[in-house]
């Protein structure tokens, strides 16, 4: 999927780096450098994702968004700021931010993120009550798992963990979005938790079978997907 | 501004003005109603004898008509001492009396008054003061009955001195006390400005003079004594952290540098770049990661995390992180048993408390696997492992973080909580130092504590949190020193 993306932010070479990084990955990227230009064009270009920074010349961004949002434009937002503490990112949030990303940020993190929201905006799989990718399959309703027909036996965090892999199947899923939306923690865990979790997880999906369904995406995170097709 | 101008500012200028005027007032007061009291008193007295007096001349007269009044009158003005009298016929001639001079028109107003008056037998004398009652009888005649007030006159004038050296002297006990019992006080609020002004000129160490006399003096000298200890604690923080930034960051920093010039120097080989740049995000992340948890110690010490304070359940968070490294520990080969009630509902930041938690439960496996991996797990007593408690305690909660590691010997046990303090034994392990500091902070924030324990063998970390954050915790007062 291609994504349209409009990038708010004033320090010009941090914009082109991301304009270049989006480009590479195939997506298309606009810049703007100031906080009435950027709301001017959210407003009238057609764009899957926003990202602003949170101190803009002119119009800062969370009165940007919070006037987007009056005006019932409902584009995500990924709010990129360089306070990365939890007030701010709950202020952030409550001006009508979809998601929010702390400087100094990996451009892997920022990229699946702003892809989980795009996927969010058309439509995504949020509102099916079963998830299947190959032969696993997950019963959002009766909490149930099966790969290849047998039942699979997880704990409520693991069903969790996998519920959000799946939603996002397809789609890189970082460790500190696994954090944020599986624990609904924002902090850092010192030693890598989350990939004990997901060895553990993946011991019960993929061990036995000849396809593995759970990836690890290098520098970046994790993805279930069919490798077959 | 005038050395005058400089006195009526001061405090104990007001204060003592303000005394004596009240001092004033009152003794004005109490001494004017004493002689008062007095004057009417004698005054009475004086009437009295008066009254007697026209009362024995009446009988007189109405036993013998004015012949037999005449004598009596006579009679009684040879006798010293005596009263005065004076009848007059209706011309006004002087029939009988002592009394030489009078007020010209005094006989024509009957009545009873106060007057001058001179003895017909001391022809020189001075006028001298007299209550007089004057009567008209028949034929016209006037009779004058009185008594002499010159010693009412000199009682009154000695009341009048004492009044005047009262006062006088309630002045100058009102100026003396006042100036006392105000320097008393403003001179121990005076050597309060001058240890403030001195710790303000640079010396930190300095403190107020606390007397223990648990006055009110006392009370503000040892609160702002407590203030300077926080100040004292904080400024030694910010300097130890930035000389410890200096050192803990440069060194990554160096690091990230020589892989960086390193990769340049070397050979063209792709491969080799990669392989350094990776390496050079990677010291970039751990700076990164450095950086976040000073800035959280830093906001946490400093209060401002305050306004993100929300209601949660402290047995949930503890629950949540105990799971989230349940594999860890698994993994490690470290039992983690959980001990929490239900629901332990607290008032504070649950991201803080929840880092606080990961921070020791994570120190507690690393540790507990060290000791393992030393071989110690086989004499291990039974229960080895890490554990997770929780209890609530008057108003508080107590979460505890157990393990059988190799525990911190009580004398670094207050060391490891400040910043990037690594102890010997944990060099060769990941991490920045900066856990404990981390979990000690939360606890301040909330209000609480964060206590090391000996567990016999391994370490008991105590994070004790109150369900209601009150202020931040100050830390115990020191003796005073003068």
């Amino acid at each position: 999927m291609v994504m349209k993306l409009l990038i708010v932010e004033d320090d010009s070479e941090a914009a082109a780096y991301l304009v270049k990084a989006f480009r590479e990955s195939g997506h298309v990227a606009d810049h703007s450098g100031d906080g009435l230009d950027g709301y001017a064009m959210a407003r009238e270009g057609d764009y899957d994702v926003l990202i602003i920074d949170r101190m803009l010349p002119k119009l800062d961004g969370l009165s940007l968004i919070h006037g987007l949002r009056e005006q019932k434009v409902e584009t995500p937002v990924l709010i990129l700021s360089a306070l990365g503490q939890v007030d701010d990112r709950v202020k952030g949030l409550r001006a009508g931010g979809d998601d929010y990303l702390a400087k100094p940020y990996a451009f892997s993190e920022l990229l699946a993120r702003v892809e989980v929201l795009a996927r969010r905006r058309g439509g995504g799989r949020a509102e099916e009550t079963r998830y299947q990718v190959g032969d696993l399959e997950l019963d959002r309703l009766s909490h149930r798992v099966t790969r290849a027909g047998k039942p699979v036996d997880l704990q409520p965090r693991e069903f969790r963990l996998l519920e959000y892999l799946m939603k996002h199947a397809g789609q890189v899923v970082t460790r500190t979005m696994l954090l944020e939306n599986v624990w609904d923690y924002h902090f850092d865990p010192q030693t890598n938790v989350i990939d004990v979790h997901l060895s553990r997880l993946r011991g019960k999906i993929d061990k036995g079978f000849d396809r593995p369904l759970i990836h690890t995406v290098r520098g970046a995170g994790y993805m279930v997907r069919d490798s077959a097709r | 501004m005038t050395a005058l101008g400089k006195l009526v500012r001061t405090t104990a200028f007001k204060l003592s003005a303000a005394y004596l005027v009240i001092f004033t007032v009152f003794a004005f007061l109490l001494l004017g109603y004493v002689a008062w009291n007095a004057r009417r008193l004698i005054a009475d007295q004086v009437a009295g004898a008066v009254q007697a007096e026209v009362q024995g001349l009446a009988e007189q007269y109405g036993a013998g008509g004015v012949r037999r009044l005449i004598g009596t009158i006579e009679a009684r003005s040879r006798q010293p001492g005596s009263s005065l009298y004076l009848l007059t016929s209706a011309r006004g001639e002087r029939i009988a009396g002592n009394v030489e001079r009078l007020p010209a028109d005094l006989l024509s107003q009957p009545g009873l008054r106060e007057t001058m008056y001179s003895l017909n037998d001391e022809p020189d004398s001075r006028p001298r003061l007299a209550l007089v009652q004057v009567f008209d009888l028949p034929g016209g005649l006037s009779l004058l009955v009185g008594r002499d007030m010159s010693e009412a006159e000199a009682l009154r004038g000695v009341i009048r001195r004492a009044f005047g050296g009262a006062l006088a002297l309630v002045v100058v006990l009102a100026l003396i006390g006042g100036w006392f019992v105000t320097s008393r006080v403003l001179g121990r609020i005076d050597a309060m400005t001058a240890t403030t002004r001195q710790i303000m000129e640079g010396d930190l160490a300095g403190r107020l003079t606390v007397t223990g006399s648990h006055d009110e003096l006392d009370r503000l000298a040892a609160n702002l004594n407590a203030m300077l200890d926080r100040i004292e604690l904080l400024m030694a923080g910010l300097k130890e952290v930035s000389d410890n930034i200096a050192h803990d960051l440069k060194t990554p920093l160096t690091r990230l540098r020589n892989g960086a010039e390193q990769a340049l120097r070397g050979s063209d080989d792709p491969g080799q770049y990669r392989h350094a740049l990776e390496g050079t995000i990677e010291e970039a992340d751990n700076l990164i990661r450095v950086f976040n948890a000073l800035l959280m110690i830093a906001r946490a010490e400093a209060g401002s995390a305050r306004e993100g304070m929300v209601d949660f359940d402290a047995a949930e968070v503890a629950r949540d992180v105990a799971e989230l490294y349940e594999p860890l520990a698994e993994e490690a080969g470290v039992p983690l048993t959980v001990n929490v009630p239900q629901g332990m509902p607290m008032h504070g930041s649950r991201e803080l408390v929840g880092q606080a938690l990961a921070n020791l439960v994570d120190n507690a496996i690393k540790y507990a696997r060290v000791t393992q991996a030393a071989g110690e797990s086989a004499h291990a007593p039974h229960g080895a492992g890490v554990t997770i408690a929780a209890t609530p305690r008057d108003g508080a909660l107590e979460i505890v973080v157990a393990d059988r590691g190799p525990g911190i010997p009580e004398a670094d046990r207050g060391r490891v909580l400040d910043r990037f303090v690594r102890l010997e034994t944990a060099r060769s392990r990941p991490g920045f130092g900066l856990g404990l500091s981390l979990a000690a902070a939360v606890a301040r924030l909330h209000g609480g504590e964060l206590r090391l324990e000996d567990n016999a063998p391994g370490l008991r970390a105590v994070l004790t949190l109150p369900v209601r954050p009150s202020s931040p915790k100050v830390p115990p007062q020191r003796p005073a020193r003068a």
